[in-house]
């Protein structure tokens, strides 16, 4: 990257570090941050729209309606994580695939399943078997968002619907006799007053959610520890310019760290949020709140 | 969520109808990018090595345009079966039980030995707890050697465990070895003999894919018979390889 490394045998100490820790695949490691984050930052409200739609569908007084968000919620929390994560992606981009193969090549006549063989026109590729690499990279991106939104979504709708029930029974029935619809009560009074009884559960699976990204490099997607594992590995001269010893010990260490730090972050924007919300609640943290103001 | 799914949809069939057009599909290259000399990521993060090289002039003669992608080893199989990517070049030695499920092209690594590596000449490997990368025909031939098999999903984690005194001692493609050992200043060692093992390293195809498969075996030939191949094999390996 910088002249000076352009032969690291010559280097010692920090010069040698210094080069050693810019080169391509340390750049490579250092982005795979930023897909963590991005990830996080989209999936965490995607997954809350989805729980919140789920709790929404459970109570729901319309049966199948009820029977769907009750289903998705006992069908993805029951799931283990790993077999969702393999078994579905793959079944959804088959079924993308599938549909796109119907509409495209309509005048295609071999099968598509051919032995352990899926196989769909060029056409009906997702993405196109000519496309660049980073499309690739971004679809496989999408679909690990929508994955982890769909299983980390049951979750949510699994505590909010708890939460909603939570709300003092006395609240709506006093929303009632002023005449609300249970549409007007709904909203004006159920859902801002469940947050305080929601979020613990909700911060719960905010950590979870942050130390299950690894689960990406089985979509595909090279995160913090797929680099982490490849830095850390022993590199001989032959095959590099920086050989070095096994210190994936090293590595995992900046991982932990990254991790601890950003848990002890959320902690205290949680707790923070925490106290927001219990501000005029007829709760027993929002009665001590008052009785201290 | 559903709207997101629609103009994603309606997105990439827009994107699909520009380039419905377009010959020269790109043929996708995946492998494993851990398993020096054949494959590995160099400093720069590109796919790099002897497969590399071959990989990159056989898509030359055979007029293709390539291109390379890394996947994790203990799913490489399915990846191409599910159409991720085209070809498998990746190390993987020609089996019969590999064969039933993808096609391989004809070998452009000849049929090599296996050896195991220890921190000392006398280990016990009819006994003792050997190392091995998962689904390979080395953790195979453990399995079924008496030896107790510890797997693990890359090759470096197995040379690890040998170091760290978790294994005796790790059971590899020679080849592989041959760096890690001389170059780890005595403290890794060959112990034991030799197992020849397998039929050659091949390219990787889908079953269905034919025409793919002439095209590649008939690139590989001509490799061959210029003598080209072998002057790779000889860069990568060093002159004792094996060679055509």
């Amino acid at each position: 990257m910088f002249e000076a490394c352009a032969d690291p045998s010559t280097l010692e100490g920090l010069g040698w570090l210094a080069c050693f820790l810019t080169t391509g695949k340390h750049l490579a490691f250092y982005g795979a941050f930023g897909t963590v984050l991005l990830l996080l930052a989209i999936t965490a409200p995607t997954a809350l729209a989805f729980g919140f739609g789920g709790a929404m569908a459970a109570r729901a007084q319309f049966a199948p309606l009820r029977w769907f968000g009750k289903g998705y919620i006992a069908i993805v929390r029951g799931v283990p994580d790993i077999a969702f994560f393999l078994f579905f992606v793959i079944a959804l981009d088959q079924g993308i695939e599938y549909l796109r193969h119907k509409v495209k090549c309509p005048d295609w006549d071999q099968p598509i399943r051919q032995g352990s063989d899926f196989l769909v026109c060029q056409a009906a590729k997702m993405p196109l078997g000519n496309s660049p690499q980073w499309v690739h990279e971004t679809y496989g991106f999408a679909l690990a968002v929508l994955t982890f939104a769909i299983v980390f979504g049951a979750f949510a709708a699994n505590v909010l619907f708890g939460a909603m029930r939570a709300v003092p029974r006395a609240q709506l029935e006093t929303a009632e006799s002023y005449g609300m619809s249970p549409r007007q009560s709904f909203w004006r009074i159920l859902v801002p007053q469940m947050w305080v009884y929601a979020l613990p559960g909700l911060s719960n699976l905010w950590m979870v959610l942050i130390k299950s990204t690894p689960l990406l490099f089985l979509l595909g997607v090279e995160d913090i520890v797929y680099w982490a594992r490849e830095l850390g590995a022993a590199k001989t001269p032959r095959f590099t310019d920086y050989p070095h010893g096994d210190w994936r010990v090293w590595y995992f260490l900046a991982l932990l760290v990254f991790y601890l730090a950003f848990t002890r972050v959320s902690e205290i924007v949680l707790g923070r949020l925490m106290t927001r919300l219990t501000r005029g609640q007829a709760t027993m943290a929002g009665e001590a709140q008052r009785k201290n103001a | 969520m559903k709207k997101i799914i629609l103009s994603a949809t309606a997105l990439a069939m827009m994107a699909g109808a520009a380039f419905a057009d377009a010959h020269g599909k790109t043929i996708r290259m995946g492998t494993e990018g851990a398993y020096p000399p054949y494959n590995f990521l160099n400093d720069s993060g590109e796919v790099d090595g002897f497969e590399r090289e071959v990989g990159d002039e056989l898509c030359a003669r055979a007029e293709l345009t390539c291109e390379w992608v890394t996947n994790e080893w203990d799913s490489i199989i399915p990846n191409l079966t599910s159409g991720n990517y085209d070809t498998i070049i990746a190390g993987m030695s020609i089996t019969d039980e590999r064969d039933e499920v993808i096609d391989f092209t004809q070998n452009y690594f000849p049929p090599a030995a296996s050896a195991y590596a220890a921190k000392s000449a006398d280990a016990d490997l009819t006994g003792g707890v050997i190392a091995a990368q998962t689904s390979t025909i080395q953790a195979g031939y453990v399995a079924e050697s008496g030896a107790t098999l510890l797997e693990f999903a890359t090759y470096d984690e197995t040379v690890a465990a040998v170091m760290s005194g978790e294994a005796d001692a790790v059971f590899a493609d020679k080849d592989a070895l041959a760096p890690t050992v001389e170059e780890s200043g005595g403290e890794m060692v060959f112990a034991g003999d030799d197992v020849p093992l397998g039929g050659g390293i091949g390219l990787g195809l889908r079953e269905s894919d034919t025409e793919l498969k002439e095209k590649f075996d008939a690139a590989i030939q001509s490799m061959k018979d210029d003598g080209s191949l072998n002057e790779l094999i000889v860069k990568w390996f060093g002159a004792d390889a094996k060679t055509f």
